[in-house]
């Protein structure tokens, strides 16, 4: 909503600044957006009219003419536009007026003295660029200060008004609201009934009477297609972003801007029988004003004559019936439709409108009639002689009940923790203009009809607050008992995870949500990944299922930023669709949170006395072990998209399947350019936060054995499996069984690796004979022997 | 018989001349072995006068005494040498850099959420999360936003199907979890939303933290009081100047929008705050009568408020960073500035 400053103060001028005022206005919720002046700095420009021209004498383009500015005598000034003629009105600058760029002097210009400049509108600063002159009006008085002539002493209001304040979307409305505020008197023009002197009519019918709660029209006749609009009104159209069309559509415009009242008119001598307010139906069509043609839908309500669909109902007129240049004869509507039923219609044809904004938000519904007789009057005074209106014909349905609204002051108190007390409250509801009664200790308040957000006690409780100024309510602490939040000791937080990663030279990253269909379709073979209907682009089209792809990106990107060596992690959601009859209960979509990282180039960063290495699948398995760590989850070699399918392995906590870590597919590697490998790993967040809160065992005082077992088995047997059924099937002394050593080469056959192991033995109460050593290193021999061929070595 | 003065002196004279343990033992032998000097002198004792011989015992073992002191005193000497020399041999340079992994650090984006986790936390607020792919009715509908309100088209949402879509706030976090506890209730709930919108200062995904505390005396003035405290606190600056300003969200009333003293230029007028001395920094309000209604608390008997702040925005007035773009690039060099 954007208006000119002037055009509010003819209703209410409270003793304030612009920018004081703006203040008022932000402080008590009308948020000022923006303050602009009409127009720059600049002084000392009249008007000017160009009495007579002569040829400069020593130059080909100039031309020296004699301006009439308002002084005593004409003055001489050089002047090269090409739009200069005798008669001419234009702006003209005196000696010693500061224009925004420069100040005017006495001049001799090409031996020609020159006592002033005309001025085209972009040396002013009134518009970018120019193309010549700026030529006022014939009217335009000579030697009146150009500012005063056009009013440029105005400033621009732009205000954001919250969607519950439709009653701020006209001038009046905001003059209402200032006067609340600032206790300014307001007058507000008066509206009387324009007298009939026109006979012909046009029939109303309104078929949907829960949509349209009132309709007046009326029809004008004799409006003159020459009639201008006058320069006042041009102007304030313009300061609030209209462009003037012609008087018609101004005057509708410019009642609109004003009341807060859109009108429609459409061209009478189009239109054909009863006019008709009802819901459109399937499958007919309307050419708008716009040129657009829209299929209607049976939701959407129109006005129509006999023949055919006029109007999109509120929100914008058909092409068919709209007033042109030559427009002399018109129907003038004036309506109440309910918010509801507008709403969203104009947004799901992809259409906005100022009168649909309105609608939409919500119009005083007792304020058609008036802002017809008004707009009526508007064009009968400037449309010319034989400007004349017929009778308003008026129907009127079930308008909005306005019951009164209980208030209760204790309850305002207690709401806001202010001691107010019910004089103050009364005194605040009268400042607003709102007319209540006092029964059983609380107030009964009348919303008035254009304040569609005073339905509820609270809603005047925001009044009261707004009113008394948020900023006098007082700011305290909340009483009430403290308590002491739980700590679950056996859940991990996820800052103690990242912290984690943190210590492990891990960077976070955050990557967005919606990622490429590509990568779904390459790190989690996805084909039919959760699909956003409205993407901001394609490679942000779909939700994603893994956080791989993001990780990926942010390593190219690095990678292009001249980065060598790239740790980083993220945490966050991931997004499947439930497969039919899966944990129904719990939604269409699973959401699990992840965490995963990712690790290229050097293992440590390049520094001296340490031997470059580039970083393996065994180093960020050894970071997953860290963060499951003290569990020991389970890895099983398996095949996934994104990964080698030689060095990938899912991760096992127990049974469940908790996360997968590998190298990139060298494919994926070649696909997104990456010159080395990239090794990367992704866990549930859920399955790293359990933690087992610690429980005492008796450290034992007795001494321990260590003995080392090697033993060569085949290439192909996984030394994970083989541990594993080590310490499933140890012998009671034995506390630990751990891997030291892994050998291949000189003295090991070619198929063949050495494993050596360190096997811990201890007892709790006695110390362990020679007798126990051995047959526990024996039978943990054997059961290599047996279940892996393993060969002892010797 | 040498002259014991003079055996004396040859020991003296002979230890200060050895510079190793190994040959300071045989010279010990020397003078104090079986067959050494003073042993020696020792064995003509036998010849000498009986009156004479305990005064020349006495000389012997005094010539011990000093050779043996002598001795010591050059063995502590040569060890304090050699560990004076094994020192000065493993002297390193302290200056080269030390060795090992490097650290990481964390988002700047999770380093706000953090701050802003803890202070609240320290009042006693608990953490709750909820699904980023959220229905309608949680994101809109329980907040008092029914279809086609026009507070919807504020919102520029992403839609998955009919009834699903991204969370264009954190707010649904508060209906779930008055859902499932009873009031006494503070919780915030930390977490990205989603909106359809992308240019110099705004990203389709960036992050909230919703508030909420419904308790009984849980009014206008207790809203102003903590979200004044926590800006302060956030900002470390115990003077910074706050204000409140009516506005409009369904799913409160009173409403407001809170703004601070720009921590930029401290109120001077800067390009941030575009010379108005203030930042628009967060919007909060009472639970609206609606909203208690789709979650069955009594209004008559619970107050609440509720506040949603934006991330980003804190973490760019803290930490004075000019481009909203820049914490979802991921640039290494960016990130590292905030470990």
């Amino acid at each position: 909503m954007k208006f000119s400053e002037n055009w509010l103060r003819t209703f209410v001028n409270p003793p304030l600044t612009s920018g004081e005022l703006a203040q008022r206005l932000t402080l008590g919720g009308v948020e000022v957006e923006a303050l602009e002046p009409a127009a720059p700095a600049f002084d000392g420009v009249v008007v000017g009219e160009v009495l007579a021209l002569a040829p400069h004498p020593n130059a080909d383009r100039l031309q020296v003419a004699q301006v009439a500015a308002g002084a005593d005598a004409p003055l001489t000034i050089v002047c090269g536009a090409k739009n200069v003629h005798v008669g001419a009105k234009v702006p003209c600058a005196r000696v010693g007026a500061r224009l925004p760029a420069i100040t005017i002097k006495e001049a001799k210009v090409r031996g020609v003295s020159s006592f002033g400049m005309l001025c085209s509108a972009q040396e002013l600063g009134m518009a970018e660029s120019a193309d010549g002159l700026w030529l006022l009006g014939p009217e335009a008085p000579v030697g009146e200060d150009l500012r005063r002539y056009l009013d440029l002493d105005d400033t621009l209001f732009t205000l954001k008004v919250t969607p519950n304040r439709s009653d701020c979307l006209g001038v009046v409305g905001v003059a209402r609201e200032v006067a609340a505020l600032t206790g300014a008197a307001l007058a507000l023009p008066e509206r009387p009934p324009v007298r009939a002197e026109e006979e012909a009519a046009m029939p109303v019918v309104v078929a949907a009477p829960h949509a349209c709660l009132r309709y007046c029209g009326r029809v004008v006749r004799g409006i003159d297609p020459q009639a201008a609009t006058p320069a006042w009104m041009v102007r304030r159209l313009e300061r609030s972003g209209l462009r003037a069309v012609n008087l018609i559509v101004d005057v509708t415009n410019y009642v609109m801007l004003e009341w807060g009242q859109p009108l429609h008119a459409f061209d009478w001598a189009k239109l054909e029988g009863t006019i008709t307010v009802r819901l459109a139906r399937e499958a007919e069509k309307l050419m708008l004003l716009n040129g657009q043609t829209v299929s209607l839908e049976a939701d959407m309500l129109v006005i129509a004559d006999d023949r055919r669909v006029l109007a999109l109902a509120g929100i914008m007129g058909g092409e068919d019936s709209a007033v042109d240049g030559a427009t002399t004869d018109i129907f003038l509507e004036g309506a109440f439709f309910t918010p509801g039923a507008l709403a969203g219609r104009a947004r799901r044809l992809g259409l906005a409108s100022d009168s649909a904004y309105r609608f939409e938000r919500g119009v005083d519904f007792e304020g058609p009639r008036a802002a017809l007789e008004y707009a009526t009057r508007l064009l009968v005074s400037l449309g010319g002689a034989g400007a004349r209106c017929g009778e308003i014909t008026e129907w009127v349905g079930t308008l909005p009940a306005r019951d009164p609204i209980r208030l209760r002051p204790e309850r305002v108190r207690r709401v806001l923790g202010v001691s107010l007390d019910d004089t103050e409250m009364a005194a605040l509801l009268a400042r607003e203009g709102l007319a209540f009664d006092v029964r059983d200790g609380a107030f009964f308040v009348l919303p008035p009809s254009a304040r569609f957000d005073l339905a509820l006690e609270v809603d005047l409780i925001e009044e009261l607050a707004r009113l008394y100024g948020y900023d006098r309510l007082p700011s305290g602490a909340a009483r009430g008992a403290s308590h002491m939040r739980p700590m679950p000791e056996s859940v991990r937080q996820t800052a103690e995870l990242r912290g984690l990663l943190v210590a492990r030279d891990y960077q976070e990253v955050i990557n967005y949500s919606f990622v490429a269909p590509e990568w779904e379709a390459d790190f989690a073979h996805q084909p039919d990944p959760v699909r956003l209907r409205n993407p901001i682009a394609s490679h942000l089209a779909v939700m994603r299922s893994n956080l791989m792809g993001g990780l990926i990106e942010t390593l190219r990107c690095n990678l292009n930023r001249s980065q060598e060596r790239v740790r980083i992690f993220e945490v966050g959601r991931c997004f499947l669709r439930r497969r039919d009859g899966e944990d129904a209960g719990e939604g269409t979509f699973s959401q699990p949170i992840r965490i995963a990282g990712l690790c290229y180039g050097s293992a440590k960063a390049e520094q001296w006395g340490v031997p470059a290495r580039e970083v393996d699948f065994y180093d960020i398995k050894g970071d997953v072990e860290a963060l499951f760590w003290p569990h020991r989850p389970r890895f099983a070699a398996a095949p996934h998209p994104a990964l080698h399918p030689g060095q990938s392995a899912q991760v096992f906590l127990g049974q469940e399947l908790v996360g997968w870590v590998g190298q990139i597919h060298p494919e994926w590697q070649q696909k997104y350019a990456l010159p080395r490998p990239a090794v990367i790993f992704e866990l549930s967040l859920e399955a790293l936060k359990g933690r087992a809160l610690p429980a005492f065992a008796e450290i034992s005082r007795m001494p321990q054995v260590r003995r080392d077992l090697a033993v060569t088995v085949d290439e192909r047997i996984a030394v994970g499996v083989l541990l594993e059924c080590l310490r499933d099937a140890r012998p009671e002394i034995v506390t630990a069984v751990d891997l030291f050593d892994v050998y291949r080469g000189k003295g090991i056959d070619s198929d063949k690796k050495s494993l050596a192991f360190r096997v811990l033995m201890q007892d709790t109460h006695k110390t362990l004979t020679e007798r126990q050593v051995d047959e526990a290193m024996a039978s943990l021999t054997d059961l290599l022997c047996t279940r892996f061929d393993a060969k002892l070595r010797t | 018989m040498q002259d014991l003065e003079q055996i004396q002196l040859d020991a003296n004279a002979l230890f200060q001349s050895i510079d190793t343990l190994a040959e300071l033992d045989q010279a010990k032998a020397r003078f104090l072995g079986k067959q050494g000097a003073l042993a020696a002198a020792m064995r003509t004792l036998g010849a000498v006068p009986a009156e004479e011989r305990p005064a020349l015992g006495a000389r012997i073992n005094e010539a011990k005494a000093a050779i043996e002191n002598a001795l010591r005193l050059r063995r502590e000497a040569i060890q304090a040498a050699q560990l004076e020399s094994q020192l000065r041999a493993e002297a390193l340079d302290v200056t080269l850099p030390g060795r090992g992994l490097g650290r990481g650090g964390e988002h700047p984006v999770t380093r706000t959420m953090e701050r802003i986790e803890g202070l609240f936390h320290s009042l006693g607020f608990d953490v709750a999360e909820g699904p980023e792919i959220e229905t309608d009715f949680y994101n809109f509908t329980a907040l008092n936003i029914p279809q086609d309100h026009p507070a919807r088209a504020m919102h520029d949402t992403f839609y998955v199907d009919a009834n699903h879509l991204l969370r264009t706030h954190t707010s649904p976090v508060q209906i779930r979890h008055m859902q499932a506890h009873e009031p006494p209730l503070k919780v915030i709930a930390p977490g990205r939303v989603y909106r359809c919108d992308s240019d110099v200062t705004h990203t389709p995904m960036f992050h909230q933290v919703e508030g909420l505390w419904v308790d009984e005396h849980v009014d206008f003035s207790a809203l102003k009081g903590l979200l004044a405290e926590f800006m302060q606190r956030f900002f470390e600056q115990d003077d910074l100047k706050v204000r409140f300003r009516p506005s409009f969200f369904p799913f409160t009333e009173p409403s407001a929008e809170m703004d601070i003293g720009c921590v930029i230029c401290r109120g001077a007028g800067c390009r941030v705050c575009s010379h108005t001395g203030w930042l628009e920094v967060l919007g909060c309000g009472m639970v609206h009568p609606e909203v208690f209604r789709h979650v069955g608390v009594d209004s008559e008997r619970y107050l609440g408020f509720a506040f949603g702040l934006g991330v980003e925005r804190l973490a760019m007035l803290r930490y004075g960073v000019n481009d909203l773009r820049l914490f979802f690039e991921n640039d290494l060099r960016f990130l590292a500035q905030f470990n």
